[in-house]
């Protein structure tokens, strides 16, 4: 194995590395702002048909990844309705695009965020809010100053979550982003790459950087779970 | 209190409300009161499930009554038949929870000044200063609710309602769980606070202690209606609903049958359970014949152990004790008269008369402290 060679292979690695860090990242933000409002609503809302969005929510943890990457690359597709909005406004298609991969792991990891989101929010005393109210606090203000606060460890273990679920996302990746170096080229989608061309070195050394990724994420949420880093926990 | 010379310094608070509550699987419950709560402290006494909660949530504005109107003075809060609904952040009523709901991320001072966000700093800072002082917390502003004592907690918490400078105070057992001797502490403040604002002061408890110590009126619920409203003597010293009677500590709910009415003394007669136990008690609503019960205190039963004389008591029976169980500093004893009576006495008593179980002995009751509950 020659130097050249090497090298070439560090500079996928890192690519893909990157694209994928990049990926959860972004996907980590955009949930946590579209989570925080569908979960506020789905703790506290009275409303009846309250399991349908409930469900809807949850889909992503129990249908298969190509079945929703399918979905999503047909909806995407030049003929499909966002696809088509997609042209009309950027002048470009969104599928094997890297705008493409947010949105359709912002689906597939959705409920990651919204649950223990709604989780925390439930968990907060209701006599909390009811004393905010009567001292003069609206719904936003009690929402940023006592659910919010007293939710962080919800609100931490969302983010981990659903970044380390699409730093690991594979198949939604595959149907929507197919395998474009520095475009659609995640970590996962670059394993199955060396493995399919039986490079079984190049492959571990990827898959070591995400078993210690996930390890470390999950030992954040365990940690906050447990109240290690909240001050007001009960002593 | 009242301001001299007739004229009232605060307004009253007046609510009539209506509230259904249905869960699945229990019986519906409706609270369907009105009552009119004037500047000073005024009790909401009543059994746990009188409603009393309901009807603190329905005056705040955290639930909302199927009918009926909130007033305070002129300011209508509620009114169902003008579709009128001020949402509690707009009420300035304070309230402070039976479990005080601090918020556990702030610190005590940050609690206190959570209320005051549109003040300006520095009459935000006056404020808190003179409130935290009022209630003699001021060392405490730097601590988390965690880190603080009940009775600290408790007086944090009427610092916090009561800095708002509310129009309406609403308590809901906030000194459950205290001694004694702190509660009078925090009474005490709260009323030389309460001497200078003279706004409506709203407190459910369902200890009777508190009532004694507190009160200058007394509001008795019992199953959503108000059974009794009135000063605190008149209303918990002849208590006529049955769960009332308990709450009020009545340890003696019996079963009677009215065996005759005597108009012109203003007394019947009535003949205990299936007893041949007869009593006499203050004259009822109640025809001959019909059944009633009767609830006695325990303390004021009289025990002798010979069949006593010249008594102005009316009423005297012959039974045996039970048992006698000893609690604190007093002496429970239960004594079987063919329906059973439990009556306090001491334990210097006990020895004095050489009480032991299945001794005969002979209760004295006074007419008058036999009340009839519906």
């Amino acid at each position: 194995m020659g130097k050249p060679r090497e090298n070439a292979e560090k500079g996928r690695r890192m690519e893909a590395l990157w694209l994928s860090l990049k990926l959860a990242a972004c996907v980590a933000a955009i949930l946590l702002a579209i989570g925080m409002p569908v979960a506020y609503w789905l703790a506290y809302s009275s409303w009846r048909g309250r399991f349908l969005l409930e469900s809807i929510v949850a889909l992503p943890l129990v249908l298969p990844p190509t079945v929703l990457g399918f979905y999503a690359l047909v909806a995407m597709g030049p003929r499909g309705p966002l696809g088509k909005l997609w042209i009309a406004l950027f002048g470009h298609g969104l599928a094997f695009t890297f705008g493409g991969l947010i949105l359709a792991s912002v689906l597939y990891s959705f409920p990651f965020a919204v649950q223990p989101l709604i989780a925390s929010f439930e968990a907060v005393d209701r006599r909390l809010l009811d004393a905010s109210e009567v001292l003069g606090a609206g719904a936003f203000r009690t929402f940023w100053q006592v659910i919010l606060p007293l939710s962080l460890p919800g609100v931490v273990t969302a983010s981990v979550l659903s970044f380390a679920h699409t730093l690991g996302e594979f198949g939604v990746v595959l149907m929507v982003g197919g395998n474009l170096a520095g475009v659609t080229r995640t970590v996962s989608i670059d394993i199955y790459d060396h493995v399919q061309s039986l490079e079984y070195g190049a492959a571990n050394r990827m898959a070591v950087v995400l078993l210690v990724i996930s390890f470390a994420v999950l030992s954040v949420v365990y940690a906050v779970n447990r109240r290690v880093w909240t001050p007001w926990a009960a002593k | 209190m009242d301001a001299v010379g007739g004229e009232v310094t605060q307004p009253m608070l007046a609510a009539r409300i209506r509230k259904e509550r249905s869960s699945p699987g229990a019986s519906s419950f409706v609270l369907d009161v009105s009552i009119e709560v004037p500047p000073g402290i005024t009790i909401l006494f009543g059994a746990s499930g009188a409603g009393k909660s309901t009807l603190l949530d329905c005056i705040a504005g955290l639930t909302r009554p199927n009918e009926g109107r909130i007033t305070i003075g002129s300011d209508v809060f509620f009114d169902s038949a003008r579709a009128i609904h001020i949402p509690a952040p707009r009420r300035r009523i304070a309230y402070v929870f039976q479990t005080l709901a601090l918020f556990p991320h702030l610190t005590a001072e940050e609690n206190v000044a959570y209320g005051l966000q549109d003040l300006p700093e520095e009459e935000r800072r006056k404020r808190i200063g003179a409130i935290l002082n009022a209630f003699r917390v001021e060392k405490l502003t730097k601590q988390k609710p965690g880190d603080i004592s009940g009775g600290e907690k408790q007086r944090i918490a009427l610092a916090r309602s009561l800095v708002t400078e509310p129009r309406v105070l609403l308590l809901d057992e906030p000194l459950t769980g205290l001694d004694a001797e702190l509660k009078a502490a925090i009474v005490d403040d709260l009323r030389a606070w309460n001497t200078a604002k003279a706004i409506p002061v709203l407190y459910v408890t369902h200890n009777r202690d508190e009532v004694d110590s507190l009160g200058e009126r007394v509001i008795a619920l019992d199953n959503g209606r108000v059974v009794s409203a009135g000063a605190p003597m008149d209303v918990l010293n002849a208590p006529r609903r049955k769960k009332l009677a308990q709450a009020a500590g009545f340890e003696n709910l019996l079963d009677a049958t009215v065996l005759d009415l005597r108009e012109a003394d203003g007394v019947m007669r009535v003949k205990l359970g299936e007893s041949v136990c007869e009593i006499e008690v203050p004259l009822g609503y109640a025809a001959v014949g019909s059944r009633v019960q009767v609830a006695v205190r325990a303390g004021d039963i009289l025990l002798a152990t010979e069949r006593p004389r010249g008594l102005s008591a009316r009423n005297v029976m012959e039974g045996s004790i039970l048992s006698l169980e000893q609690r604190g500093t007093m002496v429970i004893a239960r004594v079987d008269c063919g329906v059973t009576f439990v009556a306090h006495i001491t334990p210097g008593a006990v020895r004095a008369l050489e009480l032991t179980a299945g001794r005969r002995v002979w209760l004295v009751l006074k007419t008058h402290s036999c009340h009839l509950v519906d």
